[in-house]
């Protein structure tokens, strides 16, 4: 993966609008948290594999970055991307690593399941 | 010595720093060792750094990891469970205690080695456990595999007392530390990769030992007769 480079990622959230995705969203600040300190919380979610379709999306931010998904009835949206996968055309691989690269984030888009 | 060593842990790389010396020591006795993992760990946040890994191939990058962390040790028999990371707690019972059970059958271990189910941080880990107990739990007494668990939640010795089981590991320290390196995407940050030898004081030291708690299953589930 590499530092996230804005005009790449819009270019893929448009060429994936309006059609039927496989979304994987992850927010997670590591299973660990309330043991290494008691007053923190440990908190994540995951939505894997659930079918969207969204009309409208952007990326926006000087980085970290957010994307916003607007579909016929809801929202999609991730804060904190740092990183993106160069490789991969056809999918949205983004995500947000702290800096000792610990994912925090996760946010991809897929026409085929994950 | 044993018969054959079970090794039951949800992620790759939960052998490294907690059974990897035992699991050495006992291959080095002749005992066969089983090590099954739940599951590829597709959920991890280390991705290295900078990151070599990305949400699509980690699963890929843990399993060659998993397969380089068994070599290291020399454990062969490796079985991959198939079940998704994170979703242990959540799983269907059934299937679950079903797959260890099969396991158990398959193998007739003399010793299993898990996680403590509520002494372990993560939730798989507490939910590997704990389908552990359950499967041993309820198989006739006599034949009961021990037990052995990990457990290293804060409060963990307040609770369980010390361990009851040391495992001098000082002659597979080579094994250890290349077990950890093994897992080079999750363990990076860890002092074995700036190059110590395994002879270095602060690795002996580190390393010295594995310690385990004998699981306490009741002797007489169904009362006394």
């Amino acid at each position: 993966m590499l530092p996230i480079q804005p005009q790449a990622v819009q270019e893929l959230l448009d060429k994936l609008k309006d059609q039927e995705l496989y979304l994987h969203l992850e927010l997670t600040n590591g299973a660990y948290t309330f043991d290494r300190d008691r007053s923190r919380l440990v908190a994540s979610n995951l939505i894997r594999n659930v079918k969207v379709s969204y009309s409208h999306g952007s990326i926006s931010g000087s980085g970290p970055y957010r994307v916003g998904l607007k579909m016929p009835e809801g929202w999609i949206y991730a804060e904190g991307l740092t990183h993106y996968e160069e490789s991969e055309t056809e999918r949205a691989v983004l995500a947000g690593n702290d800096h000792d690269g610990k994912l925090v984030v996760s946010l991809m888009l897929s026409k085929e399941p994950f | 010595m044993e018969r054959h060593v079970l090794i039951v842990f949800p992620h790759p790389d939960d052998e490294s720093y907690t059974v990897s010396g035992t699991a050495a020591y006992h291959l080095h006795n002749g005992t066969p060792v089983t090590y099954a993992c739940l599951t590829m760990g597709q959920l991890g946040r280390n991705l290295g750094n900078p990151p070599f890994a990305n949400r699509v191939t980690l699963p890929t990058v843990r399993r060659a990891e998993l397969e380089a962390s068994c070599a290291a040790i020399g454990i062969t028999d490796l079985r991959t469970l198939g079940f998704h990371d994170k979703m242990i707690e959540f799983e269907d019972r059934e299937l679950l205690d079903g797959k260890l059970r099969d396991l158990i059958e398959e193998l007739n271990p003399s010793l299993i080695l898990t996680f403590h189910p509520l002494y372990s941080v993560h939730p798989d880990h507490d939910a590997c456990g704990a389908a552990v107990v359950r499967v041993v739990e309820a198989m006739k007494p006599q034949d009961r595999p021990k037990v052995h668990v990990v457990a290293f939640a804060k409060g963990h010795e307040r609770a369980l007392g010390p361990a009851d089981v040391h495992v001098d590991i000082t002659l597979f320290l080579e094994q250890k530390v290349g077990s950890i390196k093994a897992h080079k995407s999750q363990f990076h940050t860890d002092p074995v990769f700036e190059g110590r030898s395994v002879h270095d004081p602060v690795i002996r030291e580190r390393f010295a030992s594995e310690k385990f708690w004998t699981y306490p299953f009741d002797p007489y589930p169904h009362g006394r007769k």
